[in-house]
């Protein structure tokens, strides 16, 4: 078992020799030189694992994934290189992919730290004024009676549906893409933060005012806190709608980040930009996700073993 | 223990007090739900309210916490109408309606920093803590209490406030019996101790006469008082004594409900 990584490793490479007599040297060079070191780390690995617990108990439950995901790896380099079942040039092989992202480092990371900077500015303008507006909504019935009708109408027309009049509106590409994000956070944030507030347990709130509270009590620490739960559902569809919103504002308006580099490595026909950007994507957008959970476990101890999701 | 010493319990009165909701059915009709009630309740006074579900018990209790408010009549705490729910009126319900996202100890905490004295009074919430025995669970979150424990918090939690009236709508209602009768002596040495005022709402009638000074009983819907029987047993009461029985009889046959099981099994 713990050598089931490294000898799917050395499958993969052992193949990717046999297939490889015809590809670009360059590319096999930095392919091979990956793989030695995940076949070289995977050794060391299943060796120190015996004679340390933490890492076995993780290895015993982390070793079929791994296996699988070097494996595949192995499948796509035998449809691509090997049998070329795949037209190219959309579908290049892993060698290739492995080539252009780091000949393409430099401006794949100055993609990513635009990408970032542009969605965290986005998602937390998207996440405050929603949490606001949320709350609003959902205490006060006057604010619910206007705010509501709004919100419903305007609410479920997809972000990036406003791309056009954005891009006239505001004064650079940065901004509206950034409101356009913040638009699209906005919306899930609202929504579920008025019902998480508007759904307090009364009984909560009437022994909260029999222990004596006003009315920034019941908001702040007995509303707000029972919304929770709801609030991060909204958090995680609001942190999917921005990825969406940010890759199509940043290929059509924004010229920076992962989306512009996806549209323009596309345009060059180098679809092995294009793998490499989705790759770093796939990396950080569940990075993000992660984190995001990561905040909510930590939030919601309360909640342990009540709820599972 | 020093807090125990400073409660400043009040009496409670109730005058001609009428109350209505729109009918669940029939939103254009309202039904009455209590009318004219009358009652008064002594500072340090321990009083039972008793009758079938569905006569207002638990609306009264509202109506003097301040939660509605009546549609005729006066509700006064000492000499002062109640108009709005206070701090000075403790209201214990039978879920114990614990903030799931607070410790036990934030949760006993939570009527200071709603009245905004936690700073003063940070010392009283370990001695709380330690009246109702729940120490070693300051930390836990209350999903992992049980439900006498957790039944245990919210009367910490209310009585943190020195309330001058502790309002109880069947705090222990949900209990199992033995549990139940165990709560039954803790609230009554807190009372013993605190001499709070307390008006208990309960179904049991056991219970009733087992802790009450007063017992009264409430006629079906519409609302009031129908009977006021004192007790006058000295504590701790005996369950199984010919007295406690002979009230237990009285009560039972005021409600209608005596005999029937006999006539029955005859």
């Amino acid at each position: 078992m713990q050598f089931a990584v490294p000898v799917a490793a050395l499958v993969t490479f052992g193949l990717h020799l046999l297939l490889s007599k015809n590809a670009p040297p360059l590319e096999t060079h930095s392919y091979m030189l990956l793989f030695w070191e995940i076949v070289g780390v995977s050794i060391v690995l299943a060796v120190a694992q015996i004679f340390w617990t933490a890492l076995r108990k993780w290895m015993r439950h982390m070793w079929p994934i791994f296996t699988a995901a070097i494996l595949l790896v192995g499948v796509w380099d035998l449809i691509t290189a090997g049998f070329r079942l795949l037209p190219l040039p959309y579908f290049p092989s892993p060698a290739a992919v492995l080539r252009s992202l780091i000949s393409d480092r430099g401006l794949l990371l100055d993609s990513t730290w635009h990408s970032l900077v542009l969605l965290v500015s986005g998602y937390s303008l998207g996440v405050i004024v929603g949490l606001v507006s949320g709350v609003c909504i959902g205490w006060s019935s006057s604010v619910r009676y206007w705010g509501m009708p709004l919100l419903k109408v305007v609410g479920p027309i997809p972000a990036t549906a406003w791309i056009p009049l954005a891009m006239v509106v505001s004064p650079s590409a940065f901004v509206s893409a950034a409101g356009l994000v913040a638009l699209a956070v906005w919306f899930p944030v609202t929504m579920l933060t008025a019902s998480g507030i508007s759904n307090t347990r009364a009984s909560y709130l009437d022994v909260a005012r029999t222990l004596g509270a006003r009315r920034a009590y019941l908001i702040f620490r007995v509303a707000i806190p029972a919304a929770v739960p709801n609030i991060f559902i909204g958090l995680f569809m609001g942190l999917g709608a921005s990825f969406l919103t940010l890759v199509v504002a940043e290929s059509v308006g924004v010229k920076s980040g992962l989306g512009w580099y996806v549209s323009w490595a596309q345009g060059w026909a180098e679809y092995g930009k294009v793998f490499s950007a989705l790759i770093i994507m796939a990396g950080f957008f569940s990075t993000l996700m992660t984190l995001l959970f990561k905040i909510r476990d930590r939030l919601l101890v309360w909640q342990k073993g009540i709820i599972k999701w | 223990m020093v807090v125990l010493a400073q409660t400043e319990s009040s009496s409670l009165s109730v005058q001609q007090i009428s109350k209505s909701f729109p009918a669940p059915d029939d939103p254009l009709t309202r039904r009455q739900a209590l009318s004219s009630i009358s009652l008064s309740i002594a500072p340090g006074e321990l009083v039972s309210l008793i009758g079938p579900s569905g006569c207002g018990k638990s609306t009264l209790l509202r109506l003097i916490a301040g939660l509605d408010t009546p549609d005729s009549g006066e509700l006064l705490i000492g000499s002062d109408p109640i108009k709005e729910p206070s701090a000075e009126r403790g209201l214990v319900f039978q879920d114990p309606n614990l903030f799931p996202w607070l410790t036990v100890r934030r949760n006993i905490e939570a009527g200071l920093v709603a009245r905004r004295m936690l700073r003063q009074k940070r010392n009283e919430v370990g001695e709380f803590m330690q009246v109702v025995g729940l120490e070693a669970f300051a930390d836990a979150y209350p999903h992992h209490l049980s439900g006498g424990m957790a039944q245990r918090v919210a009367l910490a939690r209310a009585l943190i406030n020195h309330p001058k009236v502790l309002l109880l709508d069947e705090p222990l209602g949900a209990l199992d019996a033995f549990t139940r009768m165990r709560m039954q002596d803790e609230v009554l040495r807190l009372w013993e101790n605190r001499r709070t005022t307390m008006l208990l709402v309960t179904h049991d009638i056991d219970e009733a006469i087992y802790m009450s000074d007063r017992i009264m009983i409430m006629t079906q819907r519409p609302g009031r008082i129908d009977q006021e029987i004192g007790i006058n047993l000295l504590r701790p009461r005996d369950r199984t004594s010919e007295s406690f029985l002979r009230l237990r009889s009285q009560i039972l046959e005021h409600l209608h409900l005596a005999g029937k099981a006999t006539e029955v099994s005859v």
